[in-house]
């Protein structure tokens, strides 16, 4: 894992202090709101429906034992006693005190961590795989491309009033965990000759126009990207529309003027830049990467995995996927109990999560996109008692992937922007498709809720997804099928008129009837989908 | 309270800024204001006889002249280049990152909350305009790109 | 009526207009007429309130009601965590808010 040096703990530490005189400058009314908004922003406090929310950068995800202990220790003294990681794969508490705010931030400065930029118009936490360094098709580990990211990001002088927010994803594997093409710069890995560099892909995101980015460029080495990136967005800082924020990402943009005319624009301004000697000596690059070198794995490990107790081999078979290492396993901690809320977990289910990694898994841990947390490095000898831990904390769920396992953004429980709750309705359909042997027979089906258009639950990208709205003070559902967030990047398309809460419920009930009656061999929910199309679906829920 | 901030040697410009358009078509004028959809890259045939470049900031959340600054700058202009309107203490160093020299907001600055801005953050990460030596350069004091 | 919400500067909770001050109860809010937008400058200058806004809300026996399901979650809380909620008395709290 990445460690801080005096460099990077002199700027975090700056920070907080700068975010201490900001908000004593508040409180003792030398800012106006108005004035103190777009500070607070870019260091991720938000004024949510019941009190300020502060979202933490968690860099690509990955974090150490310490770190999460940190986070667990905050929300119990700062918050009440829990906090929700979010499909950013940042980490949000809800019920936070400005005036507590700059000890937050001193506490996380603490452990290498941060809230700088997870908010505001500028280049936001840098997003990757969960399964970066362990997975054995990788080209090679985008997490040192992704911190190499976050530091030429962090401050960056020209493009932190850019015209909307801006959101990298960095992914070096044919399988996309990362919804790598939903992002407004997607980077992926790949080798040419011997060299590393990355296919760029712009233009991507949700919200109220969702765009899948198209490939604007098929390599650039790993020397030239940040040269290469300070032309993207350049063009972008310099032409994105600033008359509509609703207009004003980066997608639109590419729409506007063509891929074509984007990229030209783009290569021209690199021809320039490539002048200039921005890109950081090859040895930094070299630097960040000997962090992430791969642990010390023992050799000569079994294979073996005792399945004789039934309800340990279905969390196998569910929640661990292979390793690279022999003898290791990558375990899936679901935050998706049947009852639950997506994404939350509790101060001391924090902890617990902590001294897992310490002890099972070098001391390292993920954050999913979906909203789950990943032991990384676990030797399979030792499933069974990482199991009987997580099932004493109510984290043993075995559902990766399943109808269950669903993507919910806070919604209008917690968020001044929604427009309909997000978690009950995650809880209904949970409860109704509750029964392991139903999810098991529907299988991989990704179900993705976003309370309002802004689309934080990735509803476009669900194989189902669920928008919520707001008609004439009424909570009202859209059903959506057939998005992917995955390699095979796709929209979803509405079916039709909206449903009550009850009402969705249903309707994704025939839908999956539907499916279960169609599906030949091998098809997952969305193949199908793609086979047949929307019409037998949508005879079977207004029909 | 700051009204006007410059970080340059001597006397700064006195003389009005005219529009680009009016620059670039006849004028005789040596100073020039650029407004936020404006093209910095119109002026670069003129930065010869350029002694002031003012770019406008009609609001501090408008990030365009970041940009043109920049551009400026790396197209070899040494006059002085002046950030003019919405410009907030908290951007400061930003700007002086990305080229500009003078500064004339317009709400006057507090002096205390300008030193300490100006004097926050010892080090960068990223190479810009403005000469200051990157961390990445620094942790790598044997070569010399960075 | 008309009622004045919004969150207390220093802690964000959740406060309400009681006529001569500020309240954590939403049953504690008072009409406050034409005055509403009045009042929340006044207060926000004085660095009491942040975000104050003026909503529609009924008054009967059980109380008072925003006429908008967000301001009864502000009012309430998340309702999905009724165990964090203002009046945990209230057992069918989940029906006031739908």
């Amino acid at each position: 894992m990445y460690r801080y040096d005096s460099y990077d703990q002199a700027i975090v530490d700056a920070r907080v202090e700068e975010f201490r005189d900001q908000t004593q400058r508040r409180l003792t009314g030398a800012l106006t709101e108005d004035q103190f908004k777009p500070l607070r922003l870019m260091n991720g406090l938000y004024l949510q429906l019941h009190a300020y929310m502060l979202r933490v950068a968690i860099p690509y995800g990955t974090l150490s034992g310490k770190q999460m202990r940190k986070l667990g220790e905050i929300a119990g003294k700062y918050d009440k006693g829990y906090g929700h990681f979010t499909t950013r794969q940042n980490l949000q508490y809800n019920w936070i005190k400005l005036a507590d705010a700059p000890d937050i931030l001193a506490e996380l400065a603490m452990v290498e961590m941060h809230a700088i930029q997870t908010s505001g118009n500028c280049i936001r936490n840098i997003s990757s795989d969960q399964y970066a360094g362990v997975s054995a098709d990788e080209v090679a580990d985008p997490r040192p491309w992704a911190e190499l990211l976050r530091q030429w990001s962090s401050f960056h002088p020209e493009f932190t009033y850019l015209p909307r927010k801006f959101k990298i994803a960095v992914i070096a594997s044919d399988d996309d965990r990362a919804a790598m093409r939903l992002h407004d710069i997607g980077l992926k890995l790949v080798e040419r000759d011997g060299v590393v560099g990355a296919e760029v892909y712009a233009g991507g995101g949700m919200g109220r126009t969702p765009m899948v980015a198209p490939l604007i460029r098929d390599f650039v080495a790993e020397d030239e990207i940040i040269s290469y990136l300070e032309a993207c967005l350049r063009v972008y800082n310099r032409y994105g529309r600033r008359d509509n924020k609703y207009k004003a990402r980066i997608k639109i943009l590419v729409h506007e003027i063509g891929v074509e005319e984007y990229k030209r624009q783009v290569e021209e301004e690199f021809a320039h830049m490539r002048a200039l000697g921005l890109n950081p000596p090859v040895e930094e690059l070299a630097r960040i990467r000997d962090f992430f070198a791969a642990p010390a794995y023992e050799s000569g490990l079994s294979e073996e995995i005792d399945r004789s107790d039934r309800a340990f081999a279905l969390w196998v078979d569910r929640q661990v996927a292979a390793h690279k290492a022999p003898g290791y396993a990558i375990v899936n901690i679901s935050l998706k109990p049947i009852d639950g809320i997506p994404g939350d977990a509790s101060a001391e289910q924090m902890a617990l999560v902590a001294d897992l990694a310490e002890t099972y898994s070098f001391d390292e841990l993920r954050v999913t996109h979906a909203q789950n947390l990943v032991l990384p490095h676990v030797r399979k000898a030792d499933l069974r008692a990482v199991w009987q831990k997580l099932v004493a904390a109510g984290l043993a769920e075995a559902n990766l992937d399943l109808i269950t396992d669903i993507i919910a953004c806070p919604g209008l429980d917690y968020c001044a922007l929604a427009n309909a709750r997000s978690i009950p309705l995650a809880q209904k359909i949970a409860s109704r498709f509750a029964a392991a042997e139903r999810q098991a027979e529907i299988g991989e089906l990704k179900l993705k809720i976003s309370g309002c258009i802004n689309a934080c639950g990735h509803h476009h990208a669900g194989h189902i997804g669920i928008l919520g709205v707001d008609r004439r003070g009424v909570e009202n559902f859209q059903l959506l099928l057939g998005g992917s967030g995955a390699e095979d990047a796709s929209l979803g398309q509405i079916t039709g008129p909206g449903f009550s809460e009850d009402g969705v419920v249903d309707a994704i009930e025939k839908v999956t009837d539907i499916y279960l009656a169609e599906r030949e061999s091998g098809e997952r929910f969305l193949d199908t989908y793609r086979r047949i199309g929307m019409k037998p679906f949508k005879e079977a829920i207004y029909g | 309270m700051v009204e006007f901030l410059s970080f340059r040697e001597g006397e700064s410009t006195q003389e009005p800024a005219v529009t680009v358009e009016s620059f670039t078509g006849q004028s005789n004028a040596t100073a020039v204001r650029i407004e936020p959809g404006e093209d910095a890259r119109e002026l670069l045939p003129h930065l010869d006889r350029l002694s002031l470049v003012e770019v406008n900031f009609p609001g501090f959340g408008d990030g365009r002249g970041y940009s043109a600054a920049r551009i400026l700058r790396e197209a070899g202009y040494t006059g002085e280049l002046r950030a003019v309107g919405d410009v907030l203490v908290d951007q400061i160093v930003a700007m002086r990152r990305c080229g500009f020299d003078s500064f004339h907001p317009a709400k006057a600055l507090d002096d205390a909350a300008v030193d300490r801005a100006l004097n926050r953050y010892d080090d960068v990460y990223q190479k810009a305009i403005d000469g200051r030596t990157s961390i990445w350069a620094k942790r790598h004091p044997e070569t010399h790109n960075g | 009526m008309k009622i004045l919400t919004g969150n207390d500067l220093a802690s964000g909770d959740v406060i309400w207009w009681a006529g001569d001050g500020w309240s954590r109860q939403v049953s504690d809010a008072t009409d406050v007429g034409t005055h509403g937008d009045e009042l929340a400058r006044a207060e926000e200058a004085a660095l009491r309130v942040v975000g104050a806004y003026v909503i529609d809300a009924t008054r009967d026996e059980d109380g008072v009601r925003p006429a908008h399901i967000k301001d009864r979650i502000r009012a309430f809380g998340p309702t999905v965590r009724p165990d964090l909620v203002e009046q945990p008395t209230e057992a069918d709290i989940g029906k006031w808010v739908i």
